[in-house]
This record gives C-alpha cells, sequence and structure tokens, in this order.
C-alpha cells in the first residue's frame, strides 16, 4: 500500500513518520508531475491553509486532486488539512478542495495562547489524545447522508468522516497514539481492495 | 510555564515548516505576504535595512500598529522585543502575539542576560550563530530557532556560515561516545539533557529556519538544501522592486527547493534586488548581540 502526503507546507514530515513506523510506503506530493503515482491514499497535513491552498493552485495541482477525492480516493485532512477539503469556510471566502460537505470555522479557538491538548472519545476506536494548534472547528454538517460527526470537544465537532474523507481539527500526527492514522489505512485497505 | 505549554508552542513551529516568514510593516504589506503565501508575519516598524541605515536605537514597535496587522491577516503574527527586554515581550504577551522573536535585530537592552522565556505562555524564536548558542537559548525556553545570518544586507553569507556550522557541530556531536557527551555539555555552557537530546536525534529539540540576509528564491533553496526547516524573509521582499511577485516566488522556491528547472522559472523578471550591502562593508555586526 502507497500513501502520499502533501508536502507543500507544513508538518508533513511528522505524517511520514508515523507511516513509516506502521509499515506503510509513501511519496511526497510537492508539484504536479508527482500526482501520476498510483497512490491507495492521500493526507493533507497540518500548516497554514492560506498557504497550502495557494500552492495546490498555483502549482496547478487543486482540479486533479479534487477530481480523485471525488472519485473515492480516501484523505485524511488534520487541521489546516480539514480546511482545505472543507465546503465552506464561515469566516473566510476561500473554497479549496471543496470536497467535504462541512462548514469550518478557521482559528476558531483564537491565536496561540488559545491551543491546547486534551483528550476525547473518538467514535469506533476509544479515547485518543487530541492536539490543537490555533485550529478550526466544524461549524455544522452539511449532510447527513453517508456522514457523520466523530468526536466532539466541549459540544463543538472536532472529528467528522464522509465515504472515504476522514477530516480533524487536531493532529493526530503529533502524538503517540497511532489509531486514528490506523482508522485511516483501515479505510485505503478496504477501498483498494474493491 | 507548563511543560503542556513549551510543547504546543513548539508544535505551532513544526506548523510552520516549510513555509515563508515575511518582515511587514503595515496591513497593506501583511495583506500582500499573506496572498503570495507567507506562513507567517512579523510586524515591525521598520524592515531591518531601514534599521540599519537609520541608526540610533532601535525598540518594539507600537502595539496599536501590531494589531492593525493582527486584524488585517489570519495566518500567525510575530514580533520582536529586544534582547534582554522582558516588559517588552510582557506587552507582546499582553496583545496576544503568536511569536515573540528575542531579536539581535533590535538594539539589546541587556548585555549579560537573555530574558527567562520559561515564564511566558508565548512562544520565542531566537537567532543563533552555531549550536551553543541554539542550545543555551532553547535552555531558556525558545520554542524555535533560527540562523542569525546579518539582517537587512541581502547578503546570505553570514546565513549559510551560521547553518553550516550548527550542521557540522550536530554531526560532531552524534559521532561522538557518551561518555563525551558531559565533556561537550559543559564547552557549550548548556544542560547534558539537551546535548543527549542532540546525540540521539542528529538534530535540534526545536524547528529550526533560516535568516539573515535571504533576498531571491535561489537564496531561499540554497538554505533549504542546507538544511533549514524554512526561512525568514526580512528586507528582501519589500525593499525590491516587485514585492508581491518576489514573495511568491520566494514560497514555492521553498517548496520545490530541489527542482532547478522550477527555480529558472521563478527567478525570472523578479524586477530588482534588494541592494544589497557585502559584510565587510558594513560597520555594525547585529549578529554579534547576545550570545
Amino acid at each position: 500500500m502507497k500513501i502520499a502526503v502533501l508536502a507543500v507546507q507544513g508538518a508533513f514530515a511528522e505524517h511520514i513518520d508515523k507511516l513509516k513506523r506502521l509499515g506503510v510506503d509513501c511519496i511526497e506530493l510537492r508539484q504536479r508531475a508527482d500526482l501520476e503515482q498510483d497512490i491507495d491514499g492521500l493526507i493533507l497535513p497540518g500548516g497554514e491553509s492560506t498557504v497550502q491552498g495557494k500552492l495546490l493552485q498555483d502549482l496547478q495541482m487543486l482540479e486533479p486532486l479534487r477530481d480523485r477525492i471525488s472519485r473515492g480516493l480516501p484523505v485524511l485532512g488534520t487541521c489546516a488539512g480539514l480546511i482545505l477539503l472543507a465546503r465552506k469556510i464561515s469566516n473566510d471566502g476561500a473554497v479549496w478542495l471543496g470536497t467535504l460537505p462541512v462548514c469550518v470555522q478557521r482559528n476558531a479557538y483564537g491565536r496561540q495562547l488559545g491551543s491546547f491538548h486534551t483528550e476525547a472519545e473518538v467514535k469506533g476506536i476509544g479515547t485518543v489524545p487530541m492536539t490543537f494548534i490555533r485550529a478550526p472547528y466544524v461549524e455544522s454538517l452539511m449532510e447527513t447522508q453517508d456522514g457523520e460527526a466523530l468526536a466532539r470537544v466541549d459540544g463543538r465537532i472536532v472529528a467528522v468522516r464522509y465515504g472515504n474523507q476522514i477530516g480533524t481539527a487536531f493532529h493526530p500526527e503529533l502524538d503517540e497514539d497511532d489509531r486514528i492514522h490506523e482508522m485511516f489505512l483501515h479505510l485505503c485497505r478496504k477501498n483498494s481492495a474493491r | 510555564m507548563s511543560e503542556d505549554r513549551y510543547a504546543l508552542n513548539k508544535q505551532l513551529a513544526q506548523m510552520l515548516k516549510g513555509g515563508v516568514i515575511m518582515d511587514v510593516t503595515s496591513p497593506e504589506q501583511a495583506r500582500i505576504a499573506q496572498e503570495a503565501g507567507a506562513c507567517a508575519v512579523m510586524a515591525l516598524e521598520r524592515i531591518p535595512a531601514d534599521i540599519r541605515a537609520a541608526g540610533g536605537v532601535s525598540r518594539m514597535s507600537d502595539p496599536k500598529m501590531i494589531r492593525g496587522i493582527q486584524e488585517a491577516v489570519s495566518i500567525p503574527v510575530m514580533a520582536k522585543c529586544r534582547i534582554g527586554h522582558f516588559a517588552e515581550a510582557q506587552i507582546l504577551e499582553a496583545i496576544e502575539i503568536d511569536y515573540i522573536d528575542e531579536s539581535e535585530v533590535l538594539s539589546p537592552a541587556d548585555d549579560v542576560y537573555h530574558i527567562d522565556k520559561r515564564k511566558f505562555k508565548v512562544p520565542f524564536v531566537c537567532g543563533a550563530k552555531d549550536l551553543g548558542e541554539a542550545l543555551r537559548r532553547i535552555n531558556e525556553g525558545a520554542a524555535m530557532i533560527r540562523t542569525k545570518g546579518e539582517p537587512g544586507t541581502g547578503d546570505v553569507v553570514q546565513a549559510v556560515r551560521h547553518m553550516r556550522k550548527m550542521n557540522s557541530e550536530i554531526a560532531r556531536i552524534t559521532s561522538m561516545r557518551e561518555d563525551e557527551l558531559f565533556e561537550e555539555a559543559k564547552q557549550l555552557a548548556v544542560p547534558y539533557e539537551l546535548v543527549a537530546y542532540v546525540h540521539d536525534n542528529g538534530r535540534l529539540p526545536v524547528v529550526n529556519f533560516a535568516a539573515g540576509g535571504v533576498a531571491t528564491p535561489a537564496d531561499a533553496a540554497l538554505m533549504m538544501q542546507l538544511g533549514a526547516e524554512g526561512v525568514f524573509v526580512g528586507s528582501g521582499i519589500f525593499k525590491s522592486g516587485n514585492p508581491a511577485k518576489r514573495a511568491a516566488a520566494i514560497v514555492k522556491a521553498v517548496t520545490n527547493y530541489q527542482d532547478s528547472k522550477l527555480l529558472a522559472e521563478l527567478s525570472e523578471d523578479l524586477g530588482e534586488a534588494m541592494v544589497g550591502i557585502n559584510e565587510q562593508e558594513i560597520e555594525l555586526l547585529m549578529a554579534e548581540r547576545g550570545k
């Protein structure tokens, strides 16, 4: 199995380290030509969504990625990755990939002084550590078919799944716990076996 | 500062990796920087080249001006305080700055002591010329390191020197026997645990950016190939002919720093680069401030 990690900006190395520890092959996506390879899943890492979105646009990677996600390529978006996937950003006019039918709020917990670490229940896998860095959260699900909120913190949705797309407001790549990545890899295996 | 807050602060720096942090002096410039793809901006009244030209004492910026920039952009906003000036740092923390740069670009307020950065909730980035300086700043609580380079010159030679020095010292420590690390810690004047971390991991315990003298996409690619995890660009952007275009080109150069064909395209038609000053021509070496 081979997983592609978007590597235009942000904490992509942390995802790659985790995947390697889990024994998974991975490639970095830095430009359009990197998209020609066969992959079983895609990870959109944390970082700055404005930077990543702009680079995807300028490097002409936005369209092909949107196309593949729409056709069912499993994707895990963490923090900025969730924002790239979101169909609507309530406090920002931009829409990047727009494949995930949720409305998110950027920097929803304020500036760096609002960043925090906690633990909460994720549907199907139990309590996991969660690190929020200038994080967004999901304000609302825009469709209810084939999608669900996976986790909430203080009543706010911080993880969602729609079909083969998983989005988290927190950073599973920064904590030791591997279960979010394992859940995603399970989705990839199931999808590739189809 | 709790251990947890320090971890979160180091992690914010991890999110900035592979990105470009740009000096801006107005909300308008901040917006241009954000649109060009800056992963954060450094708010200051005068960019280093102008500080150098103006001379005199250079201090923390007006909080009102910093707030204007915080309101103008959604990316993290950093600001500088003088070395050792913990009251300026307290003021920056009070306006909820995302990162404080305890910076040699401003006039030092203390010629012996740096700020005890462990006392703060907001993160600090500090400059370093070598591994010892980097680890001393980390021991004081810095959550991110950058090379000092020589600010406001457009001359990349010192950033290169500092990055190479740090890398070679890290390589030397990595190859040491474990029983040699105690003496090394003594020589560097840092705690053993930090030296042991470098020995075991072959890197600093925090993110390390390049800064000081970066003016072109090629400069940025050079620093990334030398092992920088991202780049600060100070005077290089808004002292050049076409800031928006140059800024966007440097952002792309940092992402694809190994693709020389793309770098060639990015380097085309950028207009005039900032007028550089060679290191032999300058009278004030800012990098010598704070050891």
